[in-house]
């Protein structure tokens, strides 16, 4: 794919902040942005993961930060490190399987914090302190679950990754005035290393697979290349929505 | 931590089978009310009671209660050697 300014999805010239960049989904779509010619800040907690995900990326002036977006000086060292930016991911997300009396405030503030509250915030902050360019586009991660689909114990997930459809389609509305758009990814199960220590098991994964109409789950690459879509000047006309990742999950 | 307290939160998770003869050796997979749903539970009960944290293959390589609970004290005892070093 050609990456010069006539080509539509080219991310050349954009600078574009991603969370999570030290792992999964997150990191995959650092180096794909990268490729298609963005400028990148990339945040994650772990300084030496984050330094892998910068040493992968193509291009030159990449920056990593160090940073806990959970927690307020986190936030607040990324929108002081932060050039104006032109795209927004927000990638960073925890999975956590747990049944309803299970559920205490521990758990949520671990899961709807980092799914959801962490997020919000920062997003909110970088457009307070004026790191948002006119134009640029915001994306946000979510899931089949919660808008789609849930699982056994995935009340929790679905409730956090649910709420950010909801965030997407106000703020939406209310970034519309300044050309800002804001949409979202929505994948099915991606292969990534969240499940390794996970409460599913291997072979629970490997029925669950066969759920899916492309017989297999998608790779982080795959949703990296929807995100680089809607970052790019192709989906000027689209915002608040949500871009269906599944491998046909939801049809059956 | 000890066994029979063990195997008493363990038991609780179950509430269709009759669970007052559970003992450390009840090879809780073959139970026909055990399921992925329960196994949930079972890893939410470890990480609320114990404050550490099982996988769903731990739960699967186990066949008793009593493994279980060996896999549990492994982890805390590891987590213990970690905090020293």
């Amino acid at each position: 794919m050609r990456t010069d300014m006539t080509n539509p999805f080219s991310l050349t010239g954009k600078t574009i902040f991603i969370t999570g960049a030290s792992s999964g989904i997150g990191k995959a779509i650092a180096i794909e942005c990268s490729k298609m010619g963005a400028s990148l800040f990339i945040t994650g907690r772990n300084r030496e993961r984050l330094d892998d995900t910068l040493s992968r990326l193509e291009g030159s002036g990449h920056s990593g930060i160090v940073a806990d977006i959970t927690q307020e000086d986190g936030i607040k060292k990324i929108s002081e490190e932060v050039r104006l930016l032109d795209g927004i991911v927000n990638s960073a997300g925890i999975y956590k399987l747990v049944p309803v009396s299970f559920i205490n405030e521990e758990a949520v503030r671990e899961v709807v914090g980092t799914n959801f509250m962490a997020p919000l915030a920062l997003t909110s902050r970088l457009l307070k302190d004026k790191k948002v360019n006119k134009n640029a586009s915001i994306v946000f991660i979510s899931s089949i679950a919660g808008s789609l689909v849930s699982s056994p114990g995935g009340s929790l997930y679905s409730a956090s990754k649910g709420a950010l459809n909801g965030l997407i389609k106000g703020m939406a509305l209310d970034l519309a005035p300044k050309g800002i758009r804001v949409n979202g990814v929505a994948p099915g199960t991606i292969q990534t290393t969240i499940f390794d220590e996970s409460a599913v098991s291997h072979d629970q994964l490997s029925e669950d697979i066969k759920k899916y109409p492309l017989k297999r789950y998608g790779k982080p690459e795959e949703v990296a290349y929807s995100v680089i879509y809607l970052l790019s000047d192709a989906s000027a006309w689209v915002t608040g929505s949500s871009l269906v990742i599944d491998g046909g999950f939801t049809l059956l | 931590m000890n066994i029979d307290d063990f195997v008493k939160n363990f038991s609780e998770l179950f509430e269709e089978t009759d669970n007052t003869n559970f003992t450390p050796i009840t090879r809780f997979r073959d139970i026909e009310e055990w399921s992925s749903l329960l196994a949930l539970s079972a890893i939410a009960m470890v990480d609320d009671k114990y404050r550490i944290k099982i996988t769903g293959d731990n739960l699967r390589d186990a066949q008793t209660i009593e493994d279980v609970f060996r896999i549990v004290q492994k982890k805390q005892a590891d987590l213990i050697e970690g905090l020293r070093k």
